[in-house]
């Protein structure tokens, strides 16, 4: 009795609280890692993206179709042709309670530019002119066509909370790799979420920013509780049994189990990251010559790989630009025709075949070492005798870098979503002093297909754009620079009556605050 | 006694010694650490640079008397992923692997005794041969399938159990958080350690029958039953006690092994241990932590032989100490 009469009274006070006295809704989420750190500066990636969607917000974000959403700027003109301004959205406080302004647009830009994982993105870019309060304008050195896909990485930092320094006198907005800095630790954004409890490696608990500008996303969830499952098995069995609410990703070899059983629902989506190998031509003379090359782009049996392997969980490729890229060109389809093959190598001198080392991680990429073996027994059949070597990513990327096989495998997603991306690291001629063709294994270089890229990057006309980067998609494809494969897709889990599907996107950060649950 | 005792102590000491040479020797064939710290598209010059910053680029004797150096002031490095001393970082996970492997060692004790006496006594009863053929089972399927396949039964057909993590926990001291003090607790611990026992269980409850059998063949036994003294007091009483002894050498020694089977047990469960924290920064390559974790391992081996040994010599004082230590 006792024990009910506090229940009532807890209830009473909780009633009058708050107005709307609505039950608390909590998901409890599994991905296979969690964010390295707090500083969304700290690390170019998936996990600090994902969190930084969660905690910070941009000022303009990705729609499902890859379209331009406004998020924290309202919106954007071109004033020159190196100037977009940018009007903020009024009214936004941060999580500390400072409220927004191009101040702080200012400052997080310059932190973005000594960033070593970010000033890559941001080199094009000289600086953030603040106008008023509320207006911005930022510039390039030259006419670019990237400003709004950068500005998706411009997740505006609380420029007073992170100034100053700590208690033992470090200063606040430092930024430190692989350290212990302040911004690792604490965070203020204007996010829908903030971070009330985190333990690496073991769970990260969001809670809902009351503060939140954006009253008019149909999100409910006030609370999220996030753990990092690696193993796939696991993480998948967390979510059958209802520990878990929400998965990512879910393994191909579960998909049909997550989508067959009762009260779980598999959500997939086409993915933007290319598997594609690399025919180094410093090593081997005969991939110097382009008929060999497209002997084995004929040789390699696309579709076969995404339906056997990839258990239809991959979109077949020719390319390294996927749909709704500006690259993008339907037409070049996957070619597969081993007679073809054949005649090819014949009319190229190589009838009786040679031997090659490939080299591919075996915990990269989804079914990294079995794709790798099934194209090297696929070359078999053109005479192409391969000597096969898989290993961890740790081991692989310092061999990569060395160069040390004749056919290498690499997966590339574009940090910027844009095909120019692709070329300038994967097949741009390689050229140390301006970092192009730093992952370009296979020695390509076409100064044509270069010089189309240069040009695409100075056109800030979209459609002339367009027009550029197809041309250079053709030509790589014409000359089977490398060998696509296919584009991995996506696929989360979740519980029914958690609307994931209108959160999740190609680029694989949901955006949380949005999330409805029944 | 004591000259025995500084013997094993100068010994352990060398063995930690090669250890830490060894486990710094195997790092540079672990891969670049910056490939996991830095995004796909930083240069080359950047990496280079932080590189430098991280001393990875001094030769290998400048970077181990450095490492050696720190380590006997009790600094054995900076975890990269954690950011912060590898020492604190492995203390923290420390209580979880110690208290799954109490459980496990809970789960062994409990049951191979009765299973491995029973066993010895009625050799030929269809039960005994069951739990034969289980052992032989237990034996050869390797623990992560065992615990894959528990998790799938057990969580998800049945939804008994939870899949993952350690539940809720009762902070005790310090970093000790335990799992005994909950009944969340106490579901969440019994599926990890029930996988951990399963390796050892079998291997005991053969261990226990057979020495087990041997005594009961031995001439007191069989001098006790002609004296007419109740079964029962013959097996349990002075039987069992001979055939321990043995069994607490064997079972020092594989509380080590134990603690190295906790790899694959915390990493299938998400058991927020030190043997899932060390596959974690193999695929990391957080080098600092793995080498601290090899030095740990290395200590807690050393030092649960060591006491093995010395314990072995006050029970059974037949054994010439001097002798073993020479």
């Amino acid at each position: 009795m006792k024990h009910f009469a506090s229940t009532l009274a807890v209830a009473t006070l909780t009633a009058t609280l708050s107005t709307a006295a609505m039950a608390e809704v909590t998901i409890k989420v599994a991905y296979d890692a969690d964010p390295v750190s707090l500083d969304p500066h700290e690390q170019l990636s998936g996990g600090t993206l994902q969190l930084s969607h969660m905690v910070f917000d941009p000022l303009v974000r990705w729609t499902k179709d890859l379209q331009f959403a406004p998020r924290l700027a309202e919106s954007w003109e071109q004033i020159d042709d190196t100037t977009m301004r940018f009007k903020l959205r009024d009214g936004v406080t941060f999580h500390s309670g400072n409220a927004l302004t191009s101040a702080d647009v200012d400052w997080t830009f310059d932190r973005l530019k000594a960033s070593p994982d970010f000033k890559g993105i941001f080199a094009p870019f000289t600086d953030v002119e603040v106008v008023d309060e509320l207006t911005f304008d930022l510039k390039t050195s030259e006419p670019y066509p990237l400003v709004l896909h950068t500005a998706t990485y411009i997740f505006p930092m609380d420029s007073q909370f992170y100034s100053g320094t700590t208690e033992d006198g470090k200063d606040k907005a430092e930024l430190v790799k692989h350290g212990d800095s302040f911004a690792s630790r604490n965070l203020s954004g204007t996010g829908p979420f903030t971070v009330t409890e985190r333990e690496q490696g073991v769970k990260v608990i969001f809670d809902r920013f009351d503060g939140y500008w954006d009253t008019a996303s149909e999100g409910n969830v006030d609370k999220i509780i996030l753990t990092p499952i690696k193993e796939d098995p696991t993480r998948v069995a967390a979510l059958l049994a209802g520990d878990v609410d929400f998965i990512a990703p879910v393994p191909p070899t579960d998909l049909k189990r997550v989508e067959e059983h009762d009260g779980t629902t598999l959500i997939t989506e086409p993915g933007t990251r290319i598997i594609t190998f690399q025919l180094n031509q410093n090593r081997v003379e005969a991939f110097k010559d382009a008929r060999v090359r497209k002997a084995i782009d004929y040789a390699v049996n696309n579709a076969g790989i995404v339906d056997r392997i990839m258990r239809g969980f991959g979109t077949v490729g020719a390319q390294a630009s996927p749909a709704g890229y500006l690259g993008y060109d339907e037409s070049l389809t996957p070619r597969f025709d081993v007679e073809k093959a054949k005649a090819l190598m014949a009319e190229a001198g190589y009838a009786d075949g040679f031997s090659v080392t490939m080299m591919a991680p075996n915990n990269r990429y989804v079914n990294d070492d079995k794709i790798a073996q099934a194209v090297a027994s696929m070359l078999a059949k053109i005479n192409i005798k391969v000597d096969l070597q898989t290993m961890p990513k740790a081991q692989y990327w310092p061999t990569f870098d060395e160069r040390a096989a004749d056919m290498m495998m690499i997966g590339w997603h574009a940090d910027t979503e844009d095909s120019a991306n692709f070329h300038q690291f994967l097949t741009h001629c390689p050229d140390e002093a301006t970092g192009n063709g730093q992952y370009n294994s296979g020695n390509y270089c076409n100064p044509e297909a270069d010089a189309l890229m240069a040009e695409a990057n100075a056109t800030t006309d979209q459609t002339k754009r367009g027009e550029l980067l197809r041309k250079l998609e053709g030509i790589l494809y014409e000359e089977a620079a490398f060998i696509p494969l296919h584009w991995q897709n996506l696929a989360w889990g979740a519980r029914d009556g958690v609307h994931a599907e209108k959160i999740v996107n190609a680029l694989n950060f949901p955006y949380f605050g949005d999330l409805k649950v029944d | 006694m004591l000259a025995y005792l500084v013997k094993r102590v100068f010994q352990a000491i060398a063995v930690m010694f090669a250890i830490s040479l060894i486990g710094f020797a195997i790092q540079d064939n672990l891969g670049d650490p910056l490939r996991e710290l830095v995004g796909q598209s930083v240069s080359e010059e950047v990496r280079q640079q932080l590189r430098d910053e991280l001393g990875l680029n001094d030769s290998f004797v400048t970077q181990y008397v450095r490492f050696l150096g720190n380590a006997l002031q009790g600094d054995l490095g900076t975890s990269y992923f954690f950011k912060e001393p590898a020492l604190d970082v492995i203390l923290k996970k420390l209580p979880a692997t110690l208290e799954l492997v109490m459980g496990a060692t809970l789960i062994i004790v409990g049951l191979s005794v009765p299973l491995g006496v029973y066993t010895a006594i009625k050799p030929n009863t269809i039960l005994s041969r069951l739990i034969m053929g289980i052992s032989i089972v237990g034996i050869s399927v390797p623990v992560f399938l065992t615990a894959i396949l528990m998790i799938f039964v057990f969580s998800v057909e049945l939804g008994w159990f939870p899949s993952y993590g350690r539940g809720d926990v009762v902070h005790v001291f310090g970093y000790w958080d335990t799992n005994f003090a909950t009944a969340d607790g106490w579901v969440h611990i019994l599926l990890p350690s029930v996988a951990l026992a399963s390796i050892m269980l079998p291997l005991f409850v053969r261990l226990i029958r057979a020495e087990m059998m041997e005594v009961l063949q031995s001439e007191y036994v069989k001098y006790a039953r002609a004296k007419g003294i109740r079964p029962y007091r013959i097996y349990f009483i002075h039987a069992l006690k001979n055939t321990l002894l043995p069994v607490i050498t064997v079972g020092g020694v594989q509380i080590g092994t134990m603690v190295a089977y906790t790899i694959l047990t915390e990493t299938v469960f998400q058991w927020p241990g030190m043997g899932f924290m060390f596959l974690e920064a193999v695929n990391r390559v957080d080098t600092p932590l793995i080498v601290a974790y090899l030095i740990i391992v290395g200590f807690i081996f050393v030092v649960t032989n060591t006491i093995v040994d010395l314990i072995y010599g006050l029970v059974n004082p037949t054994v010439n100490i001097a002798r073993m230590g020479a």
